[in-house]
């Protein structure tokens, strides 16, 4: 009976760790947690409980996902124009030359792998690297210290790791794949059709089989570049709470869950700027596709 | 794990950021690194320019000590045998010129010689006479006598 409701507490721990600060629009008639209906015209409001964030469906927005990732976003920003605006020939001091070297990176990244003539992509490969690496250095921070601080200020959920929230590593994603159509129709104009249809067999009666075969595979891109980032940071903070998890578990798990949040941290470093690097390159791979006529 | 307008603000949150990045971020960053870049490939070249300038200097430097240095020879050599000349033609001139001086003297004593020794008889021939005249003064006219003596002296 303790066991089941030790079990219990652990695993309300993890779903509270998981929930997201969502505020949507509640459907008309429905029961909200404290007793009252929601009414005519529904209501937006913060949502409490899976079952509410279920019934608001996609009218919601994920409240902390966003803040956490626009501030990053604004953060990066910041950063960098302080750089630019102080960015001279002269010999660089020590914070300009650490961003000047993250720039050189991504030039040579986009030099390397990009050669078509076009100015968005390096500013692109820019933004989601350093972007993407702020949204997963997130994760190192200890899970409990923001959500137990906010907690303090009535905030009832927080994710404070964007990057583990599919609709901001998909959201990422559809830009890019946006991008990617837009160039392979301005680029290629007519040539974007005929590769679609006329690939890889190339008769008139297999265009139905290409045609397919195609679409899956330029789908496929903007899937596996999100789901990839979310999928390992998701799973990287299941780990980071479940570590967390065991602290609660007695005196004697101390030290063994001490230990592996400390190897767990210290390959996560290594994680996230993987992830961060891979998502930019690949970016940087696609656009290279959507340039490239056959 | 819902899927909802979040998708969309991030999207557009995305393409906004991108879009700051591109105007605001990445061409100033850039133009400044590709400045230093040149300025530092300026500077090496310089450099090298500078380096080579040197090592020319310093050849053309050495060639010009070494043809000072044979001038210098050259004149010293040259000085030293004006200076030869010079003495010897001084020493030839002195030999003419004391040459000329015993010459001269010796004319000169010569020529006092000769006038000593004429003075000189024509007082032993007026001894002479004087002291004839004396020993004689008695019996031999002084006027026949004269005669005599003076041819004496002119047979001298």
């Amino acid at each position: 009976m303790a066991a089941a409701g030790q079990e219990k507490t652990v695993s309300d721990y993890i779903v509270h760790h998981l929930t997201n600060l969502t505020y949507g629009k509640l459907p008309e008639g429905f029961h909200r947690h404290d007793g009252h209906t929601v009414a005519e015209g529904g209501e937006w409001a913060f949502a409490h409980g899976a079952d509410e964030i279920a019934a608001m469906g996609f009218n919601a927005v994920h409240v902390d996902s966003l803040a956490w990732s626009i501030g990053l976003g604004i953060i990066f920003c910041a950063l960098f124009r302080w750089v630019a605006v102080r960015a001279s020939a002269d010999t660089p001091s020590g914070f300009v030359n650490a961003i000047e070297m993250i720039v050189e990176f991504i030039d040579n990244q986009v030099k390397d792998t990009f050669h078509a003539q076009n100015k968005l992509i390096a500013p692109l490969a820019l933004t989601i690297f350093v972007w993407v690496f702020l949204m997963n250095l997130m994760d190192l921070i200890p899970v409990d210290v923001v959500p137990e601080l906010l907690l303090l200020a009535g905030v009832e959920y927080q994710k404070i790791v964007p990057s583990t929230d599919p609709n901001i590593t998909m959201g990422m994603a559809l830009g890019v794949f946006i991008l990617m159509l837009y160039y392979s129709i301005t680029v290629k104009g007519f040539g974007f059709v005929k590769e679609l249809t006329m690939n890889p067999f190339n008769h008139w009666a297999f265009i139905p089989v290409n045609l397919f075969m195609e679409v899956v595979g330029l789908l496929a891109k903007p899937f596996s570049l999100g789901l990839r980032l979310f999928g390992n940071m998701y799973a990287g903070e299941m780990i980071f709470i479940l570590i967390a998890a065991l602290f609660g578990a007695g005196i004697f798990w101390m030290l063994p869950a001490a230990l592996l949040q400390l190897g767990w941290a210290i390959f996560h470093i290594l994680v996230i700027t993987l992830q961060a690097f891979i998502f930019m390159v690949l970016t940087i791979v696609y656009l290279s596709m959507a340039h490239e006529d056959h | 794990m819902n899927i909802n307008l979040t998708l969309i603000g991030q999207m557009v949150a995305f393409l906004v950021f991108v879009a700051f990045c591109m105007r605001y971020v990445w061409p100033p960053i850039m133009a400044a690194m590709e400045e230093r870049q040149q300025k530092i490939a300026d500077g090496l070249a310089a450099a090298d320019r500078a380096s080579h300038d040197l090592e020319l200097a310093q050849k053309e430097a050495v060639d010009r000590l070494a043809e000072a240095k044979k001038e210098a020879a050259g004149i010293v050599d040259s000085a030293n045998k004006r200076a030869a000349t010079l003495i010897d033609e001084a020493k030839a001139a002195a030999v003419v010129e004391a040459d000329r001086v015993k010459e001269l003297a010796n004319a000169e004593v010569e020529r006092e010689k000769a006038q000593a020794k004429e003075q000189l008889m024509a007082q032993v021939s007026a001894l002479a006479i004087s002291g004839a005249e004396k020993v004689l003064a008695a019996e031999i006219d002084a006027d026949k006598h004269a005669n005599l003596l003076k041819q004496l002296v002119e047979e001298q």
